[in-house]
């Protein structure tokens, strides 16, 4: 893949030319007027002058470049590997690059696959940016040389580029990036280059490990969160928030708040009780002190997981109710009227809650006068970040300045529309008329969650007589997802709630008729997209109802996966090489070991990805121990290849506490779990040795950083029945629940 | 307890004096007074190691510790770990490119650390049992098993 040479443009660029505008040397912004933020020179220690090649990319005439990386980084790594595909196709020398958050602006930043909004989520950065900013870099590499070309007064194509530098070889001679940067004449638009194909390309960067550049800071506690920006003359906010959402203050006693030495002030809000204080004890204690009477208007009072289950369940066996298609090929209803053998199973999911390290929190200061506001908050959208505090503040987008932080995980929690977390700090600095550092205890944090939902799906499928699915429908009941966190956007959908239904289809397997539906009742409950979103829970469905018909068929469910991906090669090639580095052929002798594997697949929104969980169970607790896990992955491209196995690593972690130990319960509309201590999380001893194979393939990246959650609870459920004959059909697969299973 | 006190104590090597709520958790000292950022909030409980110092040499949770309890003790923060960042553990760490989020990571080294004072040849078992209470949502157990591995051998 990769080449030490020069490198050369494709034919037919040559002939590329641009309209001339002006150059804007010692400018430190463009025609775009976005100041950048421009390093100092770590010989002089003075910033040097710099040239805007194009919205994205500074150049100094030290021969710094400094990129603009659109993404937010919540530890997923984009902050390094969007930026280096642009050095790669600008040929630039990494050690050269100096990375910069951008700043909010859609129409220059905005994600092509999140409908032009700044917005990190559904693993999409790197697939929804990588053309785009291959072909900025490529054309802030024609400029250069365009540049080089007349100020030597030789043709463009008789110049290739090394690291930083146009060469002409033909008379040795050359020019830095940098020296070019002293006179270089930037074209107001640059035509479009034409990009090599992925299958041929040879990349410099792209493919090799780099290490990403937030990890030095990162092992030194250095990196700023916006939990730890200090403002002058900043206090500390706390919000007692409605226990349902709906549900506002009736009655409020603060007298006791009120008596604790710092506390400054106490603000009713719509939807709570904030309360100000010196310092962040004092407005915990505060906070802790209210007394609060609560409207109980409310959808979710009363609500909780049973009589969720219950009626989820009846929605999901009443063929008369039909929900909105998700996906249809040919016709799934009249193909399993027809079938002779219809086969059929119901999963089911609890809550689960994000649980990201950093508390929510943020700072905001409002303007004296109420009409402007600055933030620092960790935000998975910028755009929705400025766009709910103006809306709160009833001040227009241009008055709020975001500065957006190093966010401390957020695996959903913080992409939704109205960024409440965000606008609480907003409403109690205009209230106090100072800056305001708001944060959440763990405990708001999960009594204030956003849930993955409850789930009831219930899957048919119709078998010829050798086993084959012909026809599969797939219906899903669960709260909504999409209205709740972003009503614009489910505007649009005109019902198809995407976070709720994603990972119902199954493009790769060969069934020629296919429907899923869903259904969404709202419980009142508050939902959000969450690490995997719906494809957490579908693929569960998915993957544990082809295994219990291959089972119930006597087959092997990995040579029954690879007969329906005939007409997928990917598909097949990390199934095959999954198995084989479990040496699935030998699992019987596991199982003499009291061990068992069991194996799941899906195409992840392009992502080809398997895995297998071996396992044991100890009978009595009912707990369940996953040993080893393996897992291929092939996300065509692999930007930075360590970062793809971290974020496999990462995401398998993950998937196994939802698939284990993570529950949230609601009693009387109520969140039952408060911290740690009652949502258990994976820790070191709950570790399996994990073996990662990333396939790298010459397709357009699709992304890797959930892509093995959904993978997770379906093998370990799929084991567990290889292991004990009793199929686990809910998550998490608690040892209580263990333990009933085995029993019945 | 509603009332603030005076406490002077050791950080990084100098002598602090800060006035707080008696029943302050050192943790919001720290961070709030003393802008020492890297010790991070995670639960407040004790459940999860992001606010991992040492106390007189041994790791113990920032949250869980009054002020009231700290007048004359010796507290090491991660910004007081090394001089330029450079303890084995931290250039471990970068080898074997352990942060994602990194928001519990200093909690995590700074309980390494512990270990590595206490044992010269732990084994993966008593790394493991002796990392248990620090939790990474980002799942970067496996590496920090490794970055401790190659601190202990690199030295």
């Amino acid at each position: 893949m990769h080449d030490s040479g020069r490198r050369r443009f494709m034919t037919g660029t040559a002939g590329l030319t641009f309209g001339i505008a002006s150059g804007t040397l010692g400018g430190m912004s463009g025609s775009n007027g976005i100041a950048h933020a421009q390093p100092r020179s770590r010989e002089t220690g003075r910033v040097p002058p710099a040239v805007t090649m194009n919205p994205w990319v500074t150049l100094a005439t030290d021969g710094t470049v400094t990129i603009m990386s659109p993404a937010c980084e919540m530890g997923q790594g984009s902050l390094t590997s969007l930026p280096l595909i642009l050095a790669d196709e600008m040929d630039v020398e990494w050690a050269k690059v100096r990375i910069v958050h951008a700043p909010p602006n859609d129409a220059l930043y905005g994600n092509p696959r999140l409908g032009g909004v700044m917005y990190t989520a559904g693993s999409l950065a790197v697939t929804g940016y990588f053309t785009m900013m291959r072909q900025f870099g490529a054309q802030v590499r024609w400029v250069l040389v365009d540049n080089a070309a007349r100020h030597l007064g030789v043709p463009v194509d008789a110049l290739t580029t090394q690291p930083g530098r146009v060469l002409h070889v033909a008379s040795g001679r050359s020019l830095g990036y940098g020296e070019i940067a002293e006179f270089a004449v930037i074209p107001a638009r640059a035509p479009e280059i034409p990009l090599e194909p992925l299958d041929k390309v040879r990349f410099r960067l792209i493919g090799r490990d780099v290490g990403r550049i937030d990890v030095p800071d990162k092992v030194r506690g250095a990196p700023v969160y916006s939990i730890d920006v200090q403002r002058p003359g900043m206090v500390y906010g706390a919000i007692l928030r409605e226990p349902v959402e709906g549900a506002a203050p009736l009655k409020i006693d603060d007298r006791a708040a009120r008596a604790i030495e710092g506390v400054l002030d106490v603000v009713r809000l719509k939807y709570g009780v904030g309360v100000v204080a010196d310092a962040p004890w004092a407005a915990f204690k505060a906070k802790q002190a209210l007394q609060v009477e609560w409207e109980r208007k409310a959808t979710g009072w009363g609500f909780s997981n049973d009589k969720g289950f219950e009626s989820f369940a009846a929605i999901a066996r009443d063929p008369s109710r039909q929900g909105v298609a998700w996906e249809q090929e040919g016709n799934a209803r009249s193909a399993l009227q027809k079938a002779t053998n219809v086969f059929e199973r119901e999963y089911r999911a609890d809550y689960a809650y994000h649980a990201q390290m950093e508390p929510l929190n943020s700072v905001a200061d409002v303007s004296p006068k109420g009409d402007a506001c600055e933030i620092w908050c960790g935000t998975q959208s910028q755009t929705f970040a400025v766009a709910a505090v103006a809306d709160a503040l009833g001040i227009p987008v241009a008055n709020v300045k975001l500065n957006d932080m190093m966010i401390g995980g957020a695996f959903g929690r913080r992409g939704n529309r109205d960024t409440e977390f965000i606008v609480d700090a907003a409403l109690l600095s205009r209230a106090v008329g100072k800056p305001v550092k708001v944060m959440w205890t763990r405990e708001d944090d999960v009594k204030n969650g956003r849930f993955r939902p409850l789930y009831v799906n219930r899957l048919r499928a119709g078998l010829d007589a050798n086993g084959r699915i012909t026809a599969m429908h797939h219906k899903v009941v669960c709260d909504r997802v999409l209205p709740f966190a972003d009503p614009v956007r489910a505007k649009a959908a005109k019902g198809r709630d995407n976070i709720a239904m994603r990972g119902t289809e199954i493009p790769s397997y060969d069934i020629a008729d296919r429907l899923s539906e869903g259904i969404h009742p709202d419980t009142g409950i508050r939902t959000a997209p969450l690490r995997a979103i719906g494809v957490g829970q579908n693929c569960f469905a998915n993957e544990c109802f082809i295994d219990e018909i291959a089972a119930e068929r006597k087959l092997d469910p990995v040579a029954y996966r690879v007969a329906m991906l005939a007409k997928q090669p990917r598909a097949q090639h990390v199934v095959r090489e999954v198995a084989r580095m479990a040496r699935w052929e030998q699992r019987a002798r596991l199982q003499e070991q009291g061990r068992a594997l069991g194996v799941a697949y899906i195409d992840y929104t392009g992502s080809h990805v398997a895995a297998i969980a071996e396992i044991s169970v100890d009978r009595a607790s009912g707990e369940v121990k996953v040993h080893r896990f393996w897992c291929t992955i092939d996300c065509g491209v692999a930007v930075q290849p360590d970062n793809v196995v971290a974020q496999t690593e990462s995401s398998i972690v993950y998937g196994l506490g939802l698939a284990l130990t993570e529950q949230i319960t609601i009693a009387d509309g109520r969140v039952v779990q408060a911290n740690f201590y009652d949502y258990r999380v994976p820790r070191m001893s709950d570790m399996p040795e994990l073996i990662i194979k990333v396939i790298p393939t010459p397709n357009h990246p699709t992304g890797a950083g959930q892509m093995a959650t959904p993978l997770v609870a379906p093998a370990i459920s799929n084991a567990f029945a290889q292991l004990t004959g009793v199929r686990l059909r809910q998550q998490p697969m608690l040892a209580e629940r263990v333990r009933t299973a085995l029993r019945s | 307890m509603s009332e603030k006190i005076a406490v002077m104590l050791t950080v990084n090597g100098e002598s602090r004096t800060v006035r707080a709520l008696p029943d302050t958790p050192l943790l919001w000292v720290l961070r709030e007074d003393l802008k020492l950022t890297g010790t991070r909030f995670g639960c407040g409980v004790g459940q999860c190691g992001a606010c991992t110092v040492h106390i007189d040499g041994q790791p113990n949770y920032a949250c869980l510790n009054p002020i009231s309890a700290m007048q004359g003790r010796v507290v090491t923060t991660i910004e007081g770990l090394s001089p330029d960042a450079s303890h084995p553990l931290q250039r471990a760490w970068i080898a074997e490119q352990v942060p994602q989020c990194g928001y519990c990571q200093s909690g995590q080294i700074m309980r390494a650390a512990g270990l590595l004072k206490e044992k010269s040849r732990p084994s993966r078992d008593e790394i493991v049992t002796y990392m248990q209470p620090n939790i990474c949502r980002c799942g970067t157990y496996a590496r920090i098993v490794r970055a401790i591995e190659r601190a202990l051998k690199e030295g």
